[in-house]
């Protein structure tokens, strides 16, 4: 796979504001590749690094083999769609995705087939003579997405764009973002808050906190093997336990948890020792009226349930007092279900105790 | 400026319909606020337009009407120390408009666009010559030019009228500048243009209702003012204003009525084509 994009040691402050520290990122060409992370953790400036309106303090920003840390965003072949649009308020649906050939001097015959091209593959059919202030929310996001990648960018930056749908469109325009990635090939570097629109949409995923990377990986990775406490309680519900590690046994680890819980873990890296921090997902802790055979099989007492239709939600607490989420699947209409105050069996596999780092 | 005046009144009327029901106190309450607007409208345009009969009047005194005529229109047109007055008027209100417009734009443009010390303060100063009053000003410039040895003529006073008029189209382009998208010059940029093309292809477009709107706002300010022109002015460049305030004090001039008959309805013609680009442009 070749490098689109290349985060070099990248730190940007502004003023005392440190907005990211140290970031390393490389970017696969034709990828769909996800910044995710709470609000003010530094993805905008990630994107704004990309796309040449912010130069990095420290670090490099390569694009295709070449070092654009110096360039200005004009020299850069890199567009962006916007979290509120921009889109030129007195120029027609048709002139706004001119805008970027006709300031490339392309001339007049391509620039006009390559927009009734873009226009087409966008749906906005119909729609060229419209301005900006006459189309609804998503049509506008149409002519955004349009508009940059008529220019057929390296790169296609963007922040948030969902944001501003309202949930059926925003459910309705992750699918078509993906298949028109696909289609087109371009390498899209997107940004949200949202987890499950990263999850669903991209093949890489950059989770971020304050400023530094936390995790890069697929969505399956990151979800099912959090790299760290933050990774893992960002994505998804968790229950994060204190741990103890007492010693290694056939390439699986054991724990004491707190509340004197002793668990089998997979040891997937060099064994740590000392104290840890696991993760275990309350889906993966499965439970049961009769001991069920196997490893890592434990007895609590339901606390409180709350009934989800999918899933029952239920808290559990060990004999030691360590508190649990548990999710139990609904699957049959016989299923048995518990009642709070009742005793259950517990188990959850070695794979799914998860070490964290950081 | 007459037109300019009315606007409190004007916001007034008309007045909300009655709730149903309600006793006559404030049906009273609206038919007055609707009286006292009709009121306004007559004290501003009753003098205008008899002032504008007037000119059609066959006689030299302006109280007894003596039956229709257009010869002061073309006595006007013919008064040289008149017309070489109203074309002196013309090229201060072009020059003043042109520089007063684009001050107030790339202004009003440089103070949202950019952080710098002081802004709080700088924004405030800017605004000092609107609310100054204009003899201070005629005063102040006065003896600024002559302390620089500055002869009084074209040039000072439209430097004059450039410094008050600006304002005006700063605060107007400064008010679109408010809602405007802030993104739309990055997007411009991100699809190549340079800082320039930006302004020039994207900002200006939008920004243009606002523009046009100061600009006539500019012109019309600097062909009637008069105070700060007295102070200002050489022999030369003797504007209308004060021409026609010199006749009048001799004695009333027919003349002067058509010619403040031809201008108010250019003013009015200016304002109203205003407001009609101000709203298609908007749209
Ligand atoms: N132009 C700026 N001036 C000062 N601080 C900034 C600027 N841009 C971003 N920041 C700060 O940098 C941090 C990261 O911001 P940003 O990249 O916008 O986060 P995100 O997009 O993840 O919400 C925040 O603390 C923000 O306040
Ligand atoms: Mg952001």
């Amino acid at each position: 796979m070749n490098t689109m994009v290349l985060l070099e040691n990248v730190s940007k402050r502004f003023g005392s504001t440190v907005a990211l520290q140290e970031v390393n990122i490389e970017i696969f060409a034709g990828e769909f590749l996800t910044f995710l992370g709470p609000s003010g953790c530094g993805k905008t400036t990630c994107l704004r690094l990309i796309s040449g309106f912010e130069r990095p303090s420290t670090g490099r920003v390569i694009l295709d083999g070449r070092d654009v840390t110096g360039d200005p965003p004009y020299l850069r072949d890199v567009n962006q769609v916007f979290q509120t649009y921009a889109l030129f308020p007195h120029l027609s649906v048709r002139d706004n995705i001119a805008f970027g050939l006709r300031m490339k001097k392309l001339p007049l015959a391509e620039t006009r087939e390559r927009v009734d091209k873009i226009i087409e593959v966008v749906s906005l059919d119909g729609l060229a003579d419209r301005k900006p202030s006459q189309l609804s929310g998503g049509q506008k996001q149409r002519v955004a997405l349009a508009r940059a990648v008529v220019c057929q960018p390296k790169v296609l930056l963007l922040d948030e764009p969902l944001s501003a749908l309202d949930a059926k469109l925003r459910h309705q325009m992750r699918l078509e973002l993906k298949s028109l990635q696909k289609r087109l090939g371009i390498t899209f570097v997107f940004v949200t808050h949202d987890q499950e629109e990263a999850l669903a949409m991209s093949d890489r995923i950059v989770v971020m906190n304050l400023g530094r990377v936390e995790q890069i990986g697929g969505a399956t990775e990151i979800y099912h093997r959090p790299a760290t406490r933050f990774v893992a309680s960002f994505i998804g519900d968790t229950n994060i336990v204190e741990a103890e590690v007492l010693g290694t046994d056939d390439g699986k680890i054991l724990c004491r948890l707190e509340g004197g819980l002793q668990v089998l873990v997979r040891a997937r890296n060099a064994p740590p020792d000392g104290k840890i921090l696991v993760s275990l997902r309350p889906e993966k802790i499965r439970i049961h009226k009769t001991r069920p055979p196997g490893e890592n099989v434990f007895r609590a007492t339901v606390i409180s349930e709350v009934f989800k239709g999918a899933v029952d939600d239920l808290t559990l607490r060990t004999e030691g007092g360590l508190e649990l989420g548990v999710l139990d699947t609904n699957e049959g209409s016989d299923e048995v279900e518990f009642d709070v105050g009742e005793d259950a069996w517990c188990r959850i596999h070695p794979d799914d105790v998860i070490i964290l780092g950081g | 400026m007459e037109l300019e005046r009315t606007i409190p009144a004007s916001r007034i009327s008309p007045p909300p319909a009655p709730a149903r029901g309600w006793p006559g106190l404030l049906r009273l309450v609206h038919l007055s606020l609707a009286g006292w607007t009709w009121a306004v409208f007559a004290f501003f345009y009753i003098p205008i337009l008899l002032l504008a009969v007037y000119s059609f009047n066959d006689s030299k005194l302006n109280i007894v009407w003596q039956g229709f005529t257009t010869k002061w229109y073309g006595l006007l047109f013919e008064n040289r120390v008149l017309l070489e007055a109203f074309r002196n008027s013309l090229i201060i209100g072009a020059v003043t408009t042109l520089a007063a417009t684009a001050l107030g734009t790339a202004g009003a443009w440089i103070l949202h666009r950019y952080r710098y010390p002081f802004a709080g303060w700088i924004g405030l100063l800017i605004f000092i010559p609107m609310v100054i009053p204009e003899v201070l000003m005629g005063v102040s410039l006065l003896s600024l030019f002559s302390s620089l040895g500055v002869p009084r003529g074209f040039v000072t006073v439209i430097i004059a009228h450039v410094t008050f008029c600006f304002p005006f189209v700063l605060i107007g382009v400064q008010a679109r500048l408010d809602g405007i998208d802030p993104f739309l010059e990055e997007a411009a940029m991100d699809l190549g243009a340079t800082p320039w093309q930006a302004f020039r292809l994207v900002i200006l477009p939008y920004l243009l209702p606002a523009v046009v709107a100061g600009a006539l706002m500019a012109f019309t300010l600097s062909l009637d003012e008069y105070i700060v022109t007295l102070f200002t002015t050489g022999s030369q460049s003797q504007t209308l204003p004060l021409k026609v305030y010199g006749m009048a004090k001799v004695g009333l001039n027919p003349q002067i009525n058509a010619l403040s008959t031809l201008f108010v309805a250019a003013t009015i013609l200016l304002v109203i084509s205003g407001e009609l680009i101000k709203k298609a442009r908007s749209r």
